[in-house]
């Protein structure tokens, strides 16, 4: 009885957005009479962070600090249309929308801070700070909430603007299937070191390295929380999660949190992840989406890496120890007998046993 | 029986509030007295998100009865922070990016902020054990035991130069601990 070290690897290419009957979100954006940019979406931010990336899009795009954007997303019966937050989708989708708005926006800000200052508006530049200024003579400049009371009280303008963007509805070629789902594709690959006890059938993750390929991380400390984050989610669907453990008998189905398993802070594998960018063309600042994706390669990975500690071959989630003694026993069974051609029809595996 | 007048120090404060026999302090939290801090997420002590400190101790709030605690000392996230700055386990919180969605949080940092109480030097061992009541979805953990080590570090450090925050706040048994390790 021992316990046996292995290592696997698995990569995953994803998708960002869908097809469907097209893919579009909208966004728009407003100044408040003090300068302050309401963004408004119908995007929903249930974690993940879409609120935080709108807001720096919205801010990169107008020159203006973050602290001067507010992101509304309350309400989805009044706000612009969105298709949704599934598909790994929002970063690209939404992050598009509110540049294109912002541009817009940043258009009327620049002329009525032309007129304000009594030049062009080519000349004029953003300091990121919350002046509008001109280009190589700062001390001609406005600040942004002087320049949004005036637009509002003396010029009678709207800093405001609209954007939406539209991954098109695309049919597949009849002859031969090929078609444009998606906008871009995500890549990722993860290595599990795991340790497989034969005479308890515990698995136990050691160590998850995760590269990830995801155009430009936008917020690199949310980027890397998502990939960790959701290497664990993986990690938890590979060995624990089962609503149905014997599905469709509802025998042994969870009722709670203390039936249906998960990892705790004590199950947590050493974690090494690192962030390539290769930006996409038409991603938000070369960002993709990296949503859904994070979960998916661990799973694979803590296969093959069971397959190479033990031998034993599984494809159905969750590896549990049953699963894996029950493989255990058919691998030492097929030696034990000494003569495969009785068991030829046996599988070579344990996960189809009966 | 019928509803009855409950008091508790509430933060710091004494609060008085009228409850039915069997509700929870979470809901009394809540609903009676508009802390919102604490979760409802389960409702049977299995999450950890409705975490608060009930006499220096972490409790899960949801499983009180809050007339079981008559004149106790209740603490919460909205105590946590100090004359509106954020305190040590917060600060690391805020620094390591210890949180993702947010549901956990509250139930996290009063956790911690027990632990750290009851031994200002612990181990990643304790820290994981400090959580292991408190259920998280998004992070994966290792951020928020980082920032718990962090935090800690950060408070011993404030206690060694002799700043302003006391290491331990008045009262609690941690400092007996100090040192042991």
């Amino acid at each position: 009885m021992a316990k046996l070290r292995g290592r696997g690897y698995a990569s995953v290419n994803y998708p960002t957005g869908m097809n469907l009957g097209g893919d579009p979100s909208q966004a728009l954006i407003h100044s408040t009479t003090t300068g302050t940019f309401v963004v408004s979406l119908s995007s929903v931010d249930l974690g993940q962070g879409i609120k935080t990336i709108a807001a720096q899009c919205a801010a990169e795009t107008l020159g203006l600090p973050y602290g001067n954007i507010i992101v509304d997303t309350a309400d989805t019966d009044t706000g612009p249309h969105c298709m949704g937050t599934f598909a790994s989708r929002g970063t690209h989708r939404v992050g598009n929308a509110v540049i294109m708005a912002a541009a817009e926006a940043r258009e009327v800000m620049l002329e009525v801070a032309a007129e304000e200052l009594e030049v062009d508006a080519a000349d004029l530049e953003t300091d990121g700070t919350g002046f509008i200024q001109v280009r190589g003579a700062d001390e001609k400049r406005i600040h942004i909430t002087d320049l949004a009371l005036a637009a509002h009280f003396e010029h009678g303008r709207t800093i405001s603007g609209r954007g939406i963007f539209l991954k098109e509805k695309n049919e597949p070629v009849p002859e031969t299937g090929e078609m444009d789902p998606d906008s871009c594709q995500a890549h990722a690959c993860t290595v599990a070191v795991v340790e497989v006890d034969d005479e308890t059938g515990v698995v136990e993750v050691l160590e998850l390295h995760n590269a990830y390929e995801m155009g430009r991380a936008l917020n690199p400390a949310m980027a890397a929380q998502q990939v960790e984050g959701g290497a664990w989610m993986g990690m938890s669907h590979a060995l624990f999660e089962a609503t149905e453990p014997y599905y469709p008998a509802r025998d042994h189905g969870p009722r709670d949190f203390s039936e249906y398993l998960m990892p705790t802070a004590a199950d947590i594998p050493v974690q090494r992840s690192v962030i390539l960018e290769r930006p996409a063309a038409n991603g938000p600042f070369g960002a993709k989406g990296i949503g859904e994706m994070t979960a998916n390669a661990p799973i694979p990975a803590i296969g093959n890496a069971i397959f190479d500690a033990c031998g034993v071959r599984l494809d159905s989630m969750p590896f549990t120890p049953e699963k894996v003694l029950r493989g255990l026993d058919e691998l030492r069974g097929l030696d034990e007998l000494g003569d495969a051609s009785e068991r030829a029809h046996a599988p070579a595996t344990g996960h189809e046993r009966p | 029986m019928g509803s009855q007048i409950v008091s508790l120090v509430v933060n710091d404060q004494r609060r008085e509030f009228i409850a039915r026999p069997g509700t929870s302090l979470l809901s009394a939290l809540r609903e009676s007295l508009g802390l919102m801090a604490a979760k409802r997420g389960c409702g049977q002590g299995t999450c950890g998100t409705c975490t608060v400190l009930v006499d220096d101790r972490p409790v899960m709030s949801c499983l009180v009865a809050v007339e079981t605690i008559e004149g106790a000392s209740v603490r919460t996230l909205e105590g946590v922070a100090r004359g509106g700055e954020l305190d040590e386990v917060q600060s690391a919180f805020v620094d390591g990016f210890a949180t993702q969605c947010g549901f956990c949080t509250a139930g996290m940092i009063m956790s911690a902020e027990a632990l750290l109480e009851r031994d200002p030097d612990p181990s990643r061992e304790d820290v994981v054990e400090a959580i292991s009541g408190n259920v998280c979805r998004c992070t994966g953990y290792a951020s928020i035991v980082a920032a718990i080590l962090d935090a800690a570090r950060r408070r011993r450090d404030a206690a060694s130069s002799g700043g302003d925050a006391p290491a331990v706040p008045a009262g609690s048994e941690a400092a007996d601990g100090a040192g042991v390790r």
